[in-house]
């Protein structure tokens, strides 16, 4: 509460202001909980409902959690009616979920109560009947159900989001069509089982609820095991990244800006959400056949031979080798095996030109420039970011595909990059510097030809 | 058809031919008497073909189809239909389940990816043992939901005691092919299955039995409902899978990086994994630790990543116990960077600590697996073979646990190819 800004507080205090306000009404008003009819049944909902708020729920978009005690409070909209619906709303307040302080608690029982009532109250409007729905009634129950459902959701997420907007000091993120769509889809589908809560409570009572909820909370535990996999997958493939890395003090981390800044120019052009995901992955991999090159060459000062110019040219080819048994990436191997190509077609390792190039390959590329020139090397310092812009803009057209250094320069200007940390001079004895860099633009490789 | 009965073994032979008897049964009688109620199995055989079309592969190699497996349970667990009693048959339930099923494997079979006939006749005949268990039982349990009596109470309790006998059973036929499969003793076999099958399970039940008592008030419309419920399972345990599988690849593609570099020989990180974990198996380990094993063997020796050179070879047997000893460390430290694999970093980090110091069985087990491919390499000569068990056996008194090098020594004879004259 003490670190709100306060128009949030003025909100907060509104919002909870208006639920004791209702639920007050409610409880002090004779006659008002006349329509909740069977306390037992109001209770069994209570206790139901807090039981699903009180699991940690996990995030399917960044700012929402969206739970299972949705689908109690629709059903209990139809089985106790809107004063019921909003005393079962309420009981969110008791809730035991870890790392929920009692402002957000009581923000959230205020906002269950406020909704539950209204979605009560229309559900009523439209038709539909208060208790517990006889066997046959229940094609009479389905529409002023998604009528009350209907208002529900928005209510819920309107009340919800305008606490988060106001209560974050950042700009609002944009919430990606996508994550909505899959939101929305969530929601649709405990509304679903709220339905049936309400339409079995006739013949099994509340081991209706507990049929209904076990395939539900089954479920969350896989969403939750798969998103403690997929953060575990992506540390470890960071932590693997950098340890190929560990051999050359300078590119420490080049693995992770790069994917990061390769992301940023994909979000830019309007990549989906799969996309995305693979060309996080490509980037952060782009570099691990250098490990088939030999220190020697990576460090050699001066023009190369032709025979050690030919083994640097091959290291995207062995990165290839390396993940081709991961079977996601299918386009995310051309970006790594092609993220050396140039737009004029004189790049390697095939000579690809301009449209030639695989898209991600013309991403990665530019990030990979991005990185190398704004990072610490051992013949150099970083260079600042309007330098390393300029550089990228010099090379659009001949090196890099003019489209993709537009779109991150039009990234950089709405977040702007992280330089990594000043290198304090390496360590002596534990490790290797590179005095050659070839994802250096402003470092041509030189190549000696002839014997 | 060749390449689907390829690399089955006679348990599972046994099963599918039974499973193809109960299903030939089933669609005979069932087209000799005719279908009773033809729309409502209609609708559940297209939700077992629906099922059967979205069926996954969970770690482990082990396929399900959850929307079908609760589909045909709610089949077979039917009363009644707004109140107008169901008496279809056992064998009629047999009859839906297998069309369905078929019906659900074609569009597989079209693009090219043949049935697993194991998996599908163990989902048959779970099915049919329910369904010859449950719907002799039908009429009665609907009476009692009748006045007077007007109780659903006994039907609930029948329904979960024969799916819990039903899954049990599974269970065990599951667990007994694996046991064959994979070379594993049958009790770990059995833990293991039940520590995959149990959340899926009680999910698949509970949607069955929900789908049963829901037809009894909604109508068909039941199936309209559940369908989107259930999906929603399904994309769960199916991003789980898969990002399971993903991580597995990608630490098993990763780990060739030291060969790449020229740090070890090619191809070792990949024998050293799978020895030890055949090994593992041997050793009567349970799933979850076989696959930190894995890990830890795939990874052993990326801390060489570090090193200024590549020892020569990488024949970290043969390099001085300090040097072996560093490069644990170092590639426990890299591990420990993810912040998750802290057990996987362990194991790396003692792997060469000797007997005395009492490392864990996994670690143990590492370090003999690498000492064997060091002498050994990818080569399956069999005296070669023989020499490089001999001299591991003489380094027992102190550095390898005889346990972890005479269950090697078996797993090292089952996999050599017999000399052919």
């Amino acid at each position: 509460m003490r670190g709100l800004p306060w128009p949030a507080k003025v909100y907060l205090v509104v919002v909870i202001g208006a639920a004791a306000v209702l639920v007050g009404r409610i409880v002090v008003v004779p006659g008002q909980l006349a329509g909740v009819g069977d306390y037992a049944t109001l209770l069994v909902l209570a206790l139901l409902f807090l039981v699903c708020e009180s699991m940690p729920t996990l995030l399917n978009v960044e700012q929402f959690a969206v739970s299972v005690s949705f689908s109690a409070a629709l059903a209990a909209v139809v089985l106790v009616g809107p004063e019921g619906a909003a005393i079962v709303g309420l009981t969110a307040v008791l809730s035991v979920r870890p790392g929920l302080p009692l402002v957000k608690r009581l923000f959230n029982g205020a906002q269950f109560a406020i909704c539950g009532y209204a979605a009560g109250k229309v559900y009523q409007f439209f038709g539909g009947v208060t208790g517990v729905p006889r066997v046959n009634d229940f094609e009479a129950l389905v529409g002023p159900y998604a009528v009350a459902a209907a208002l529900f959701v928005p209510l819920n997420i309107v009340l919800t989001l305008t606490m988060v907007r106001l209560a974050s000091t950042e700009r609002a993120e944009r919430m990606p069509a996508r994550g909505m769509a899959q939101f929305l889809l969530s929601y649709f589908g405990y509304a679903t089982f709220g339905l049936l809560v309400a339409g079995l409570w006739a013949t099994v009572a509340s081991i209706s609820a507990v049929l209904v909820l076990l395939p539900l909370f089954i479920a969350r535990w896989a969403f939750g095991q798969y998103h403690a996999q997929q953060r575990s997958y992506d540390a470890t493939i960071a932590a693997l990244c950098q340890a190929v890395e560990t051999k050359d003090y300078y590119t420490r981390g080049h693995c992770t800006r790069v994917s990061l800044a390769s992301t940023m120019i994909a979000q830019e052009i309007g990549m989906g959400a799969e996309r995305l995901r693979a060309i996080r992955y490509a980037g952060m991999l782009h570099d691990v056949g250098k490990l088939g090159v030999p220190t020697k060459v990576l460090q050699k000062d001066g023009p190369l031979t032709e025979e050690e110019f030919a083994a640097i040219q091959l290291h995207p080819m062995r990165g290839l080798e390396i993940v081709r048994g991961i079977d996601f990436l299918d386009e995310a191997f051309a970006g790594i095996m092609h993220h050396h190509e140039r737009h004029d077609g004189r790049g390697y390792p095939m000579g690809l030109a301009g449209d030639e190039i695989p898209e991600f390959a013309r991403v990665i590329a530019v990030a990979d420039a991005f990185d190398s020139m704004t990072s610490d090397r051992s013949y150099r310092g970083a260079r600042p970011v309007e330098v390393a812009v300029a550089e990228l803009h010099k090379g659009a057209g001949t090196q890099f595909d003019p489209v993709m250094v537009a779109a991150f320069v039009r990234a950089l200007e709405r977040e702007p990059w992280q330089p990594p940390r000043k290198a304090s001079p390496p360590p002596t004895d534990e490790t290797e510097t590179t005095t050659k860099d070839h994802d250096d633009p402003t470092m041509p490789i030189e190549v000696v030809s002839g014997p | 058809m060749n390449r689907v009965f390829q690399g089955l073994d006679s348990g599972q032979l046994l099963l599918i031919a039974a499973a193809g008897l109960v299903a030939v049964a089933g669609v005979a009688h069932t087209a000799a008497v005719g279908l009773v109620r033809p729309d409502i199995a209609v609708g559940f055989g297209a939700l077992i073909a629906i099922g059967e079309l979205a069926r996954l592969t969970m770690p482990g190699n082990r396929e399900v189809a959850p929307i079908g497996a609760a589909a045909a349970l709610g089949y077979t667990l039917l009363l009644d239909l707004s109140d107008v009693p169901l008496d279809h048959t056992a064998l009629q339930v047999v009859a839906v389940i297998a069309v369905g099923m078929i019906a659900g494997a074609l569009p597989h079979l079209a693009v090219g990816r043949p049935p697993r006939l194991d998996a599908m006749a163990r989902r048959l005949l779970t099915g049919a043992l329910l369904a010859f268990a449950f719907r002799p039982l039908a009429g009665t349990l609907y009476t009692l939901t009748q006045e007077p009596t007007k109780t659903w109470w006994p039907a609930l309790v029948v329904m979960v005691a024969l799916i819990a006998v039903a899954l049990l059973a599974d269970v065990l036929i599951a667990a007994m092919l694996r046991a064959e499969q994979v070379r594993t003793a049958f009790r770990v076999a059995v833990r293991d299955e039940i520590r995959m099958a149990f959340p899926l399970g009680a999910a698949v039940a509970a949607s069955g039995v929900l789908l049963a008592l829901a037809c009894h008030s909604m109508d068909l419309m039941a199936l309209l409902v559940f369908a989107a419920p259930l999906l929603v399972t399904q994309v769960a345990f199916r991003k789980y899978a898969g990002i399971r599988a993903t991580y597995l690849q990608t630490v098993r593609a990763l780990s060739r990086v030291t060969e790449v570099g020229g740090y070890v020989e090619p191809g070792h990180s990949r024998r050293v994994s799978r020895l030890a974990v055949a090994i593992g198996r041997e050793l009567g380990m349970a799933e979850p630790e076989l696959l930190e094993l894995e890990y830890a063997a795939l990874m052993h020796d990326i801390g060489q990543l570090s090193l200024r050179d590549p020892i020569p070879g990488g024949a970290t047997v043969l390099t001085d116990p300090e040097q072996a000893r560093r490069i644990a460390e170092l590639g426990a430290a890299v591990i420990r960077q993810t912040g998750v694999l802290d057990r996987v970093a362990e194991l790396v980090r003692r792997q060469c600590d000797s007997i005395a110091e009492d490392p864990p069985l996994s670690s143990r087990i590492i370090k003999a697996a690498n000492a064997y491919d060091d002498l050994v390499g990818g080569s399956t000569d069999r005296d070669r073979a023989g020499a490089a068990l001999e001299r591991l056996r003489l380094g027992i008194g102190g550095e390898y646990d005889p346990a972890v090098i005479e269950a090697m020594a078996r797993v090292v004879d089952r996999l050599a190819p017999v000399h052919r004259l």
